[in-house]
């Protein structure tokens, strides 16, 4: 690509044909303030803050949206451009409550650091609400339009990522804010549950619907017996929380700081996550065997479940019967370990730690109480169990390193690589493969499903019968593929679906920011904890096999059925359809 | 309930239309007097465009309205020109006449009163639009007659 030279402030900077001038101003290690400006989403320039002065041009540009010419000078930081974002800021401060001491993102808020950047101590602009109820209608996720600074990264998000548009803007000019068709909750139209507005919220206008009071009442009544289970890619994220660099791995500092917030055993939904592989695999090579719907379309998250069964209704009987790991988890908890241990299940309260908002609203499904209880009692996203282990001065970087608990706390490499997109294939293959050929597999690191683009293909022998899988995450690359079998184009037989970009690593109740290097890196500490197993099969997991033995019997068996596997619901994506 | 048929016509006159939405909408409003939930729900059926979208392009521009509106609209003026010219005494009689504030439709269902955005003609300002109909140099006194006027019109009619 063609080399181009600009002056920014006086610095020669060199850059590709097409950078924008935000860009090519990092280059030159100048930061300009920006609030409506995502890396995940392309430019608007709605925010105003990021305007400099091009030379030559009469009117000032916005950088994240204005691509560099040869020769352009550029300042950002003339007494023009100066006033001009102090102004904009002003204004847009105007229309913000600034209750920061109330709100769940004070201290993570791109609205105060920029404020507080660009000096901001008073404001000429008097407070005007902004218009808008809070919206309580999700079991998963809250919207309180009066934070709302219009930055529009939510709806771009909902339509462009997720292929969604469950929010967009209603009215114009002084009076526009983002609501529903009709002002109706965000739980009557198409909302996935995801989370992912939450993620790119500059402020606190979107939040989760929050467990952390219902987890302090159980944890404080002797009468409970609480345990939590923790996802697969908690664990690579929860240290952002507390100021570690993206990737670091605390899963022991982890499981040590739960105990000390008082859950009385500490296990993990990896431990499901290889009975999922089991009944899944099994339930696909039953597929095969005796001919079923193909392409298979897997089922562990929730956000996906919900949007299959708004938008693909029809396609419903594709998707495995296998509840999602969470719900595995729930409904054993309360029958074989509660039987195990002797424990009345009405007194076991179980939550979970997850990097998921729309594991709230699955566990609350009407359909999820195999166990005769509520299976899933609250679920706490990883940002709340970070809140919960501040409140009461967990240091989680430097707590020392304890173990999972027995049995449900027992799993493999092949349990942990779910928290990423490409994981659940790649566990299930390892497991079919040595299930079908009744051989070993050699190179568990099946690389073709790795990755980080939208859409991954791949075709695995085994024995002579080619399997060919697809991956996908976020669901606008899902949309791509079900259009595909709508179409009757996808000749695949198994497909991998992530409601999130990068899999549940960057899901909608993981740490904020999440970014497309953020997420890379929680990748990366995915298959390093992988890598660290000694079982990396979830077949080869003792305390799997065992509760099979004990307790369900055959995979896929009339027990498995009845505990593990679920149905599912179709919906409308509009609201007027469910009145009727 | 309206015959939501129409709509699926209605898009279907404009699939060749580069950007159909607001020619779909105008239409539609023609048809139904106003874009009610089920109305825009059918239209994103038909066009398969997101109803956050419809719905954002309706409450968008003023001149659709996803409420009922009386069988009159009433637009004043509210820009500069008109407003140096006298039009807030105006649109106070107005109000204290139709016993209603702007944006908001007379009991019995005749008058909707709307501000409108400079209508370029401000050589007569102060000025207001019933319906398609345009009216200037306008005092209190001669928009009321106007308004009665209206009125009995509307009852002679019905």
């Amino acid at each position: 690509m063609k080399s181009i030279n600009v002056m920014i402030d006086g610095t020669k900077v060199t850059v590709p044909e097409g950078t924008t001038v935000l860009d090519a101003a990092k280059k030159a290690n100048i930061k300009i303030p920006v609030l409506c400006y995502h890396p995940d989403l392309p430019p608007v320039a709605a925010c105003r803050l990021c305007v400099v002065e091009v030379k030559g041009d009469r009117l000032l540009r916005t950088a994240c949206s204005w691509q560099c010419r040869e020769g352009m000078e550029i300042s950002t930081k003339s007494a023009l451009v100066r006033e001009s974002r102090k102004v904009a800021l002003e204004l847009l401060l105007s229309r913000h409550p600034m209750k920061c001491t109330e709100c769940v993102r004070n201290g993570n808020c791109e609205l105060q650091d920029v404020a507080n950047l660009l000096g901001i101590r008073e404001n000429p602009f008097e407070y005007n609400e902004r218009k808008g109820e809070l919206d309580l209608s999700s079991k998963s996720i809250v919207r309180d339009p009066a934070k709302c600074i219009l930055c529009r990264r939510c709806i771009r998000t909902c339509e462009l990522v997720q292929s969604v548009s469950a929010i967009g803007l209603e009215g114009r000019g002084y009076d526009v804010w983002v609501d529903t068709p009709f002002g109706k909750g965000i739980a009557d139209g198409p909302c996935v549950a995801c989370g992912q507005c939450i993620d790119r919220c500059p402020v606190g206008a979107l939040y989760e619907t929050s467990h952390v009071d219902r987890v302090w009442r159980a944890l404080d009544n002797p009468q409970k017996h609480v345990v939590i289970q923790t996802a697969p890619a908690v664990r690579v994220a929860v240290s952002e929380e507390f100021g570690l660099e993206p990737g670091a791995l605390t899963t022991k500092q982890m499981v040590a700081g739960l105990r000390r917030l008082g859950f009385d055993r500490v296990f993990d939904t990896n431990f499901t996550a290889d009975l999922t592989i089991i009944e899944e695999g099994h339930e696909l090579i039953g597929r095969i065997k005796k001919g079923g719907k193909f392409p298979m379309l897997t089922s562990c998250s929730p956000g996906w479940i919900n949007f299959i069964e708004h938008f693909f209704p029809q396609l419903l009987p594709h998707v495995s019967s296998c509840k999602s790991p969470q719900q595995m988890f729930g409904a054993l908890a309360k029958t074989y370990y509660a039987q195990k241990f002797g424990i009345d299940p009405k007194n076991i309260f179980s939550v979970s730690m997850m990097p998921c908002t729309a594991k709230k609203y699955e566990a609350d499904r009407p359909e999820m109480n195999a166990s005769g209880y509520q299976d899933v009692d609250a679920v706490l996203t990883t940002r709340e169990v970070a809140v919960m282990m501040k409140q009461v001065g967990v240091d989680l970087p430097n707590m020392h390193e304890e173990e999972y608990d027995d049995p449900l706390g027992v799993s493999t490499g092949a349990a942990v690589i779910f928290g990423n997109t490409g994981g659940v294939m790649e566990a299930a293959l390892r497991t079919v493969y040595e299930v079908v050929t009744e051989k070993k597999l050699e190179d568990l690191e099946i690389n073709a499903v790795r990755g980080m683009e939208g859409i991954r293909e791949a075709e695995i022998d085994l024995n002579g019968l080619k399997v060919k899988a697809a991956v996908a995450n976020g669901l606008y690359n899902a949309r791509q593929l079900l259009d595909k079998i709508v179409d009757g184009t996808a000749d695949y037989h198994f497909i991998e679906i992530m409601a999130c970009p990068g899999g549940c690593i960057g899901g909608g109740g993981q740490p904020i920011p999440t970014s497309k290097e953020i997420r890379a890196k929680r990748i990366e500490a995915i298959y390093e904890e992988d890598r660290g197993y000694e079982l990396r099969k979830s077949h080869e997991n003792p305390a799997v096999q065992k509760l099979y033995k004990e307790f369900l019997g055959e995979p896929n068996g009339h027990k498995a059925h009845e505990l593990l596997h679920t149905h599912y619901t179709p919906k409308s994506q509009y609201e007027s359809d469910t009145a009727a | 309930m309206p015959d939501l048929s129409r709509i699926d016509e209605i898009v279907a006159s404009y699939q060749s239309t580069k950007s159909p939405l607001i020619y779909i909408l105008k239409d539609v409003q023609k048809e139904f007097g106003f874009l009610s939930e089920s109305v825009l729900t059918q239209v994103a059926r038909v066009t398969r465009i997101p109803l956050s979208d419809i719905y954002g392009v309706a409450t968008f521009y003023s001149l659709f309205t996803t409420k009922p509106k009386g069988q009159h609209i009433v637009r004043c003026c509210n820009n500069a020109p008109c407003w140096v010219n006298g039009s807030e005494e105006v649109l106070q009689k107005i109000k204290e006449y139709l016993e209603i504030e702007t944006g908001e439709t007379t009991g019995d269902g005749t008058f909707t009163l709307e501000f409108t955005s400079c209508l370029g003609l401000c050589a007569v300002a102060p000025v207001m639009m019933i319906d398609d109909q345009v009216f200037g140099n306008l005092t209190p006194e001669k928009a009321v007659a106007i308004l009665r006027d209206y009125k009995t019109k509307g009852s002679a009619n019905a």
